[in-house]
């Protein structure tokens, strides 16, 4: 069993859970995920790692309500109360995390997070914070009381940029948009990393396209297993099938084939209705 | 003449309401089916049988035993060589090892050593044994050299025994092994079949044994991937997987080796002596064809773990699965069978497409004769070459072309060859890959010095020693996809290897 030592609602739907799992935390790097299963009859949930804490053996996960599994998840658990399973790290680290300090060194990241994503951008930013390189995080959400993670980013990053789509804080607009006004005005980035909605992530893809950054994206497909086992997390890469689960979470956006991952992911959206109408 | 008998038919369920639930199909003898069925077998002075079975269980041996009456007796001797008696009973390809060696199978049929297996073993188990002991003279010629020492639950259970009281018995058979040897530990990778079985030969031995499992519940492909109506989780595998635990195995879930820990961690801070590698073959394999990735297209893994593992055929689970109106099974082996007929029982027109003919489908014969009986429609000589897709990029059916064998491959079997111009489109709204599984690659790639074959198993001796000391594999791992009972003799074999080598070791 899994203890939950911390729950808090970061937004209106948006829910940060700190979780006693001491082998996970030892083991975690930026950029990999983790499979939860709340109870015996819960579905098996993948969800990037948004933090970790090696010595306090814990790892922090940010949940949304969408099927009903996660509604359960941020609505039935509280502080005290045990997940059946927690099993991870899964998927491959960020791929700067294997690069050498020299090859770090002259690195100038950009990350733009949307809606949940926006959590596991932390644990990116800071480890590359940490070490000394360039860190730019862009933020974006619907209205400023949907922006998670502001006070997080503010130790995490050089320059934090918040934005919204009504305006209602910083930048009004979407994140895409607020990276292409920043190259405007001259800002230079040598790495780009988008994690949202994979819609965002298409368009975060076409305009960094457009301005010559290289981008990663964490593609958040359906899983089962999380292991490689079933396929469920397939999409088409450069043409060729891969695995979310074992061969990314992140790949180099350009090679995406969004369109398809996107019409995968409604697979189940009738069931889900559904479920979530019982 | 005890040949004279026929052979004891089994009762099932009626074929047309089975293909509406989930039960399990065949009922299994009772004790007096099984004592008329045990009474057929001539006791060959040169048991072919026994050679026929990959852990060599001394068949002969255990159905005097049930001829006569004394159940405990013939589990005992069952438990010897083998620690999943009943999920071996009902899903070994009988027809290929014991009962295909059987002399009465020559005139007759051969002795249904698969269904007596079942029956002892299913009359074995702690909540259900109770007898005034065993009369099995103690005496395990198991073929395999040097086996473990006959104890565990079923081998020695005294009536009414509860598994605590159990667990201590067999800590004292610790006393087998020198002190030191015996504090030695194993960490098992992966608890399915061959897992299972190297876990329970070294939890006799004395060993500290620790199986480490990737899902959330152990038994790998026993769990995710063999259906509830041919393997009953709760009543037949939780049950047996109790008994590899009463012998002191300790199973941890949620751990992948090769992410949450490595080998090396296991060996190095975690103080285990030796590792066995049992992780089967995961990986799913996918035709190649356009169209694979339309909406409704789904390996064999994704479906039956969804329905197996996670229950989603169940109301009370919430996981989804779809079988859609019209489902295509690709394949022709056991998983095929499974996956086609887990379809028709959530409610579709199901069709197995093969593309060589009946005589070569690769499934068991029991599994491909019930499968008819319930309503699966076979497309013989067929090979997909597109999915089609609607403007959802939904799969609306599947485009084959028909084939003709011709020479043999070399497997020995006839290949197929498709017909030009012979392509045709069937009705579907699921695609269901059942095409083999290859190993996953992930142990290896996180384990230095672990070599792999060019199918991406482990490079293994005959005894499991793989190209690294001390680091042991056996199973589909190794082979890539085969059967329960071979992983299980590997299993064996790997842990009589880690008993040597334990032996040695400083």
């Amino acid at each position: 069993m899994f203890k939950i030592l911390e729950k808090r609602m970061l937004n209106p739907t948006i829910c940060k859970m700190v979780v006693e799992a001491p082998r996970i935390a030892r083991a975690a790097l930026p950029g990999q995920f983790l499979i939860v299963r709340s109870d015996e009859k819960g579905e098996r949930i993948p969800l990037t790692i948004s933090d970790f804490d090696r010595e306090a053996g814990t790892v922090t996960i940010v949940v949304q309500p969408i099927g009903l599994s996660t509604r359960k998840m941020v609505d039935d658990y509280k502080e005290g109360d045990s997940f059946a399973d927690l099993a991870g790290p899964l998927g491959n680290p960020s791929d700067f995390v294997s690069m050498s300090p020299e090859e770090l060194a002259g690195k100038r990241y950009v990350f733009i997070g949307g809606g949940l994503g926006t959590a596991p951008v932390y644990p990116q930013a800071k480890w590359l914070h940490e070490r000394g390189v360039a860190v730019d995080v862009i933020v974006g959400a619907r209205n400023k009381d949907l922006i998670i993670y502001e006070d997080e980013f503010r130790g995490a990053c050089d320059n934090l940029y918040i934005c919204t789509d009504d305006g209602s804080q910083g930048f009004k607009g979407v994140g895409t948009a607020q990276l292409e006004a920043l190259v405007a005005e001259g800002k230079s980035y040598t790495n780009a990393v988008a994690i949202g909605p994979m819609i965002m992530m298409k368009f975060a893809t076409l305009s960094c396209k457009k301005l010559g950054i290289p981008i990663m994206v964490s593609m958040n497909t359906l899983m089962v297993d999380g292991t490689g086992m079933c396929g469920a997390c397939r999409l088409s890469v450069d043409g060729k099938t891969k695995f979310a689960c074992v061969d990314g979470p992140e790949f180099d956006g350009t090679l995406v084939d969004f369109d398809e991952a996107m019409r995968r992911n409604a697979q189940y959206k009738e069931e889900e209705a559904l479920a979530n109408g019982k | 003449m005890a040949n004279r008998i026929p052979r004891v038919p089994v009762r099932e369920q009626d074929p047309k309401v089975r293909a509406r639930n989930f039960e399990e199909v065949c009922y299994g003898y009772n004790l007096e089916e099984a004592m008329l069925e045990a009474s057929r077998c001539l006791h060959c002075k040169n048991p072919r049988c026994v050679q026929g079975c990959p852990v060599n269980i001394q068949i002969p041996d255990f159905i005097e035993r049930v001829a006569a009456g004394d159940i405990p007796g013939a589990a005992a001797i069952i438990a010897r060589d083998s620690s999943l008696p009943a999920v071996c009973g009902r899903v070994c390809p009988q027809e290929t090892q014991c009962e295909g060696q059987c002399v009465l199978g020559v005139k007759f049929e051969p002795v249904a050593i698969g269904k007596l297996e079942r029956f002892v073993a299913d009359n074995s188990f702690a909540d259900e044994a109770c007898s005034a002991g065993s009369s099995a003279s103690p005496h395990p010629t198991t073929g395999l050299a040097g086996g473990p020492p006959a104890s565990g639950p079923r081998a020695a259970r005294p009536c009414g025994a509860n598994p605590s009281a159990q667990e201590s018995t067999v800590s004292d058979k610790a006393g087998e092994l020198p002190a030191k040897q015996a504090r030695r530990a194993v960490a098992v990778i992966g608890s399915g079949p061959a897992g299972l079985a190297c876990a329970s030969d070294l939890a006799k031995w004395g060993y500290d044994v620790t199986i480490f499992e990737a899902l959330h519940k152990p038994g790998g492909v026993l769990e995710y991937g063999i259906p509830e109506f041919r393997l009953p989780k709760e009543k037949v595998l939780k049950k047996e997987i109790d008994e590899v635990r009463a012998l002191g195995v300790k199973i941890e879930c949620d751990v992948i080796v090769g992410r949450t820990v490595t080998i090396d961690g296991l060996l190095d801070n975690e103080g285990f002596d030796a590792v066995f590698v049992g992780t089967g073959a995961g990986l799913p394999k996918f035709m190649g064809i356009p169209g694979e990735n339309y909406n409704g297209v789904f390996s064999a893994n994704e479906f039956l773990t969804r329905s197996n593992l996670m229950k989603a055929y169940r109301d009370d689970y919430l996981t989804p699965i779809r079988a859609g109106e019209r489902v295509c099974v690709v394949g022709g082996g056991n998983v095929a069978m499974d996956a086609a007929r887990t379809a028709l029982r959530l409610g579709a027109h199901t069709s197995i497409v093969y593309r060589r003919t009946e005589v070569e489908l690769p499934a068991r014969k029991e599994e491909v004769h019930h499968a008819r009986e319930e309503g699966i429609e076979f497309l013989m000589l067929t090979n997909p070459v597109e999915v089609l897709g609607d403007e959802k990029g939904r799969v609306r059916a599947l485009k084959c072309i028909r084939m003709e064998l011709g020479e043999p491959d070399e497997s020995g079997r006839r290949s197929p060859v498709p017909i030009p111009g012979s392509e045709f489109e069937v009705p579907a709204d699921t695609v269901i890959m059942a095409l083999g599984t290859a190993p996953n690659p992930l142990i290896a790639r996180t384990t230095a010095g672990l070599e792999t074959t060019r199918r991406g198993g482990l490079v293994a001796d005959e005894a499991g020693a793989t190209t690294r000391p001390g680091i042991f594999a056996g199973g589909d791992a190794v082979t890539g996809a085969a059967t329960v009972i071979l992983a299980m003799g590997a299993g064996r074999k790997a842990a009589a290897a880690i008993h040597e080598y334990l032996k040695n070791k400083n």
